[in-house]
């Protein structure tokens, strides 16, 4: 647990430095919150630190100001030790307005330290945040260490020599915190500058406001040191493995990824997408890497989108579509033509809160049995869930990979935290992966009762996979299509021998491909209990295994990468404990899947607020579970 | 259309081994055989060209023409063609849909590919019918249309698919039916059109909506009711003795009597394919008081949508290296000494 930052007792006693803390950002939604979280978060991974990041954002672009629902929030967990969370409790609250500070109080860690910008704490503001008494008045804040500052107004003075009007000199209020916020955790404010000056680079006047207002907040830091709850606090690097690291979203990272898979396979790429919150990054990054051979293709709904990514494909092409649950329930009769066609394809779904609309901007990972099971007939596709942005990378090229050598669409899942957080990654050199080029078949690939060479669309290799064959080549004209195809030759065949040799044929295919064995997280085969992972939910599962077996309790973490098919050893490795815990953000879809395969007491542990769980959660069912 | 090298084929080249599974007489078979007819006119190459369909009766026409052929799910042919045409625009490629599959559970898709001008010929066989799901009225069906959903007479205006394609976007519009001679010019001025070219063939469908259009179809009184448009030619028919005009104070299209053949001062009007705002009133011409209005009504090419796409990729990539490595280095990074 992150250490308290505020030391509360005498201003005299030695300051305890902690190893990792928790701040959380809090704001109007055009109080630039997720832009402070963003550039804070920069500074923190130049300092060397680990670091996970949770932005929490509305679904309205921007809610009517100064209400309780139009709060936007940015948490990030840094420390000088290795960080898998975005951490449980802030033990740092900056609320830019009396809303924010209602809607995130109650997350704050008991003594934290919250600091307010009491210029906003306005009769209106206090009303629309539905407060009758104001908060830094009454006893609301006496847990805590209260920093009151009129950051409008401080910002306001930092500014006026630049002549912006009062409604452009408070919007560099967010740059007055992050002054404030980089003197508190001894960052440089170089870069800082540097960014400023290049956004504004055609509107000098407005940096110039900017990097004095965030200048102030930093010298305020200094200047108020003396007195009152305010300490610098310094984090040492995180220690690490040498290289060069960058911060990427899950979106980033699933794009590269894709090129990355793209190249290794000698493939153009095409794209297809449909703008749906969180998965609509993917498309504006791939947008911006045409020089990678990458087709964006924003078509007229998610079905024309997945449509024509198979169209590329047939033609020859890596097709990939992304959308976010909505948008899959959409696309899922032309995965359906993919299984039946048999041709590759890359389907990325950041989940997100559902059923129907749910909630745009949460995370949750209700998907997996939509990714599983849900199409019509008997149609198995491969699934792979990516458990951070820095990991969406490798599944992604996993994906690649899968999806050409089975011939067969492939689904890649992560969810609205892992597309938005972010975290340090080693970027790893281009040249270590495993190529695994695509091959097209070119001439034909069978004999008739004649012996004369004839074409077999549906020819299988060992892997149980037909050849791939691109329009145009000489001589292979055929035909295929969504129809049943009769086994080899690919013709129209409804027989009913045909339709169970063809299901079988398809279900063997993805059953047989090869996935490397499960390993065991933290901790070992066998013993008393086992939290088993999927997605997202691996840094507080981490954590709390690890802080749990600090204390001598027998617990492991296992955390499965591929949901379908499993790994071959993954049955007997659960077995081999008493109890198996699955904590998921659903109400059971991979717990049902496990006792399904394995016929194992797999027990839940759900939470469906669209939000993330703790690490005491995890701590929590651990303990009860072995107490 | 491409730019493409002409090959030697015969129609016998361009059928395929396929059991052909319509019902007999159907209008299908006379369109299927007037494309086959017209390939080999095309000089085109059967490894080069892709028939792509969607659900319905008439999307199962790739499986009967020897070249490549996806017959894809019910309404998505279009943007699966707009996915093939972008991976790979060498290929000819030509869309194979019905009223119910192009105009219905299609219909978006329709409207994006034409006005996205993707380079490719759309067959819309058009039955007034929903035929595979046997006897439904579909978009295109004439009020009062009986049908087993229903069986009090259709209730909703039907949709006109040539109006719908102009209105979309479409740079290239025609009509034909199933068994018109005229059918095989028509599909090459489309082949010859290069974006989207969109043809409307009505085409009899025997089993639920028998001879529907037989008041325009029929050989007997086609003179009388099929206006034939031909570009730089003037708009008569029933032998010439009969024309279309436009009258300039109510700027309608009129039907006017030709006498001696002086077609110019009846004021009978030159069809002009480029001329958009007479396309607009030649296919919301109205049967009876009008003959059927046949041909290419409108064909104005614009770059298709694949030469766009290929020429924005070429400005953003302009002096861009594909470098891998500097991608994924891309950002502010930061280095962990040993």
């Amino acid at each position: 647990m992150a250490t308290k930052v505020a030391d509360t007792g005498d201003s005299a006693a030695p300051r305890k430095q902690p190893d990792a803390v928790v701040v959380r950002f809090a704001g109007d939604s055009g109080d630039g919150m997720q832009l402070t979280g963003g550039q804070f978060t920069l500074s923190t991974a130049l300092a060397g630190n680990d670091l996970a990041t949770f932005p929490d954002f509305p679904a309205e672009i921007r809610a009517p100001q100064g209400t309780l629902f139009g709060v936007s929030a940015f948490q990030i967990n840094f420390g000088s030790r290795e960080i898998d969370t975005a951490g449980d409790a802030p033990d740092v609250l900056v609320a830019m307005n009396p809303a924010a500070l209602k809607t995130n109080l109650p997350a704050l860690t008991p003594g934290g330290l919250v600091i307010v910008d009491t210029g906003e704490f306005t009769k209106r503001n206090l009303d629309k945040a539905k407060y009758d008494v104001s908060p830094l008045e009454d006893d609301t804040l006496a847990k805590y260490d209260v920093l009151k500052l009129d950051i409008s107004a401080m910002t306001i003075e930092a500014v006026k020599d630049f002549g912006l009007g009062n409604k452009d000199a408070l919007r560099c209020k967010n740059m007055w915190t992050l002054g404030l916020a980089l003197w508190m955790f001894d960052r440089p404010r170089k870069p800082l500058h540097d960014w400023l000056s290049q956004k504004f680079a055609k509107k000098p006047e407005i940096a110039k406001a900017n990097i004095a207002a965030l200048d102030a907040g930093h010298a305020y830091g200094e200047t108020a040191e003396l007195a009152g709850p305010l300490r610098q606090v310094h984090l040492d690097p995180t220690p690490t493995e040498p290289g060069t690291y960058r911060t990427v979203t899950g979106a980033e990272s699933v794009s590269l990824g894709l090129i990355a898979g793209a190249r290794l396979l000698r493939l153009p790429m095409f794209f297809g997408g449909y703008p749906i919150t969180p998965a609509s990054a993917i498309l504006h990054h791939l947008a911006n890497m045409k020089e990678f051979g990458v087709t964006t293709f924003q078509a007229e709904d998610e079905i024309a989108a997945i449509c024509a990514a198979i169209g590329a494909s047939y033609a020859g092409s890596l097709g990939v579509t992304s959308s976010s649950g909505p948008g899959i329930a959409l696309k899922t009769e032309a995965m359906g033509l993919a299984i039946m066609t048999e041709l590759p394809l890359v389907i990325v779904n950041s989940q997100r809160g559902g059923p129907s609309t749910g909630l745009p901007t949460k995370t949750e990972q209700s998907d997996l049995y939509q990714a599983v099971y849900g199409r019509n007939g008997d149609a198995p596709l491969p699934v792979i869930a990516a458990r951070s942005p820095a990991d969406a990378f490798e599944c992604a090229i996993e994906a690649c990979r899968i999806a050409v050598q089975y011939m067969t669409p492939t689904m890649l899942l992560t969810d609205g935290y892992i597309a938005n957080a972010s975290e340090p990654w080693k970027i790893p050199d281009p040249d270590v992966f495993e190529r695994f080029p695509a091959e097209f078949l070119e001439e034909m690939n069978g004999t008739d009762a004649d012996g004369n060479p004839m074409l077999l669309p549906y020819k299988r290799d060992e892997k149980g996979a037909r050849p791939w064959i691109k329009p145009g080549t000489k001589g292979l004209m055929h035909r295929i299509g969504g129809i049943e195809k009769a086994v080899d030759t690919g013709h129209i065949d409804y027989s009913p021998e045909n339709h169970s040799a063809m299901t079988k044929a398809r279900k063997d295919k993805i059953g047989n491909i090869r996935v490397s064995d499960q390993q065991v997280a933290l901790g070992e085969k066998g013993g008393k209990l086992a939290i088993v992972g999927w997605g997202s939910t691996y840094g507080p599962i981490h954590q709390a295994v690890r802080r749990a077996r600090a204390e001598g309790l027998d617990v492991s973490h296992i955390h499965v990468r591929h949901i379908w098919p499993m790994p071959a050893n993954l049955g007997e490795l659960l077995k081999s404990y008493d109890q198996v815990i699955v904590p998921e953000m659903n109400t059971g879809q991979f717990k049902t899947v496990l006792r399904d395969q394995f016929l194992i007491d797999a027990q839940p542990l759900n939470k469906t607020s669209g939000q993330p769980f703790t690490i005491d959660e995890i701590t929590s069912a651990i303990k009860g579970a072995l107490g | 259309m491409n730019e493409m090298t002409k090959i030697e084929t015969t129609l016998k080249d361009w059928v395929t081994d396929q059991e052909v599974r319509w019902c007999p007489g159907c209008g299908d078979y006379a369109i299927l055989k007037a494309v086959q007819r017209t390939l080999p006119e095309l000089g085109a190459d059967p490894s080069n060209t892709c028939f792509i369909s969607g659900i319905g009766c008439s999307s199962r026409f790739p499986y009967y023409i020897e070249s490549y052929g996806f017959h894809t799910i019910h309404g998505r042919a279009p943007a699966v063609a707009t996915g093939v045409k972008l991976a790979n625009p060498d290929l000819d490629v030509w869309l194979v849909t019905g009223d119910g599959d192009g105009l219905s559970i299609g219909g978006n898709h329709m409207m994006h590919v034409l006005r996205r001008n993707v380079n490719m010929q759309i067959m819309l066989f058009n039955n007034e019918i929903y035929g595979l799901t046997k006897g439904q009225y579909s978009p295109t069906s004439r009020e009062g249309t009986r049908s087993p959903s229903t069986p009090g007479g259709s209730v909703d205006r039907p949709a006109q698919a040539c109006a719908f394609a102009l209105g979309a976007g479409a740079r290239f519009v025609a009509r034909g039916f199933d068994v018109s001679k005229k059918l095989p010019e028509v599909l090459k001025a489309a082949h010859a059109h290069e974006g989207a070219a969109f043809i409307e063939i009505f085409q009899n469908c025997i089993v639920y909506n028998k001879d529907v259009f037989n008041d325009f179809a029929a050989p007997k009184g086609a003179e009388e009711n099929q206006l034939w448009l031909e570009n730089g030619e003037p708009m008569l028919f029933a032998g010439g003795t009969k024309g279309i005009t436009l009258n300039h104070e109510t700027l309608r299209l009129e039907v006017v009597d030709v006498a001696d053949g002086d077609w110019k001062a009846a004021g009978v009007l030159v069809h002009d394919v480029t001329n958009r705002a007479v396309a607009h009133m030649l296919v919301e011409l109205p049967f009876g008081p009008f003959p059927m209005a046949l041909g290419v009504l409108y064909d104005d090419p614009r770059p298709s949508f694949e030469k766009v796409v290929q020429e924005e990729r070429n400005r953003a990539t302009e002096g861009k290296e594909p470098n891998l490595a500097r991608l994924l280095a891309s950002g502010q990074t930061w280095t962990v000494e040993e």
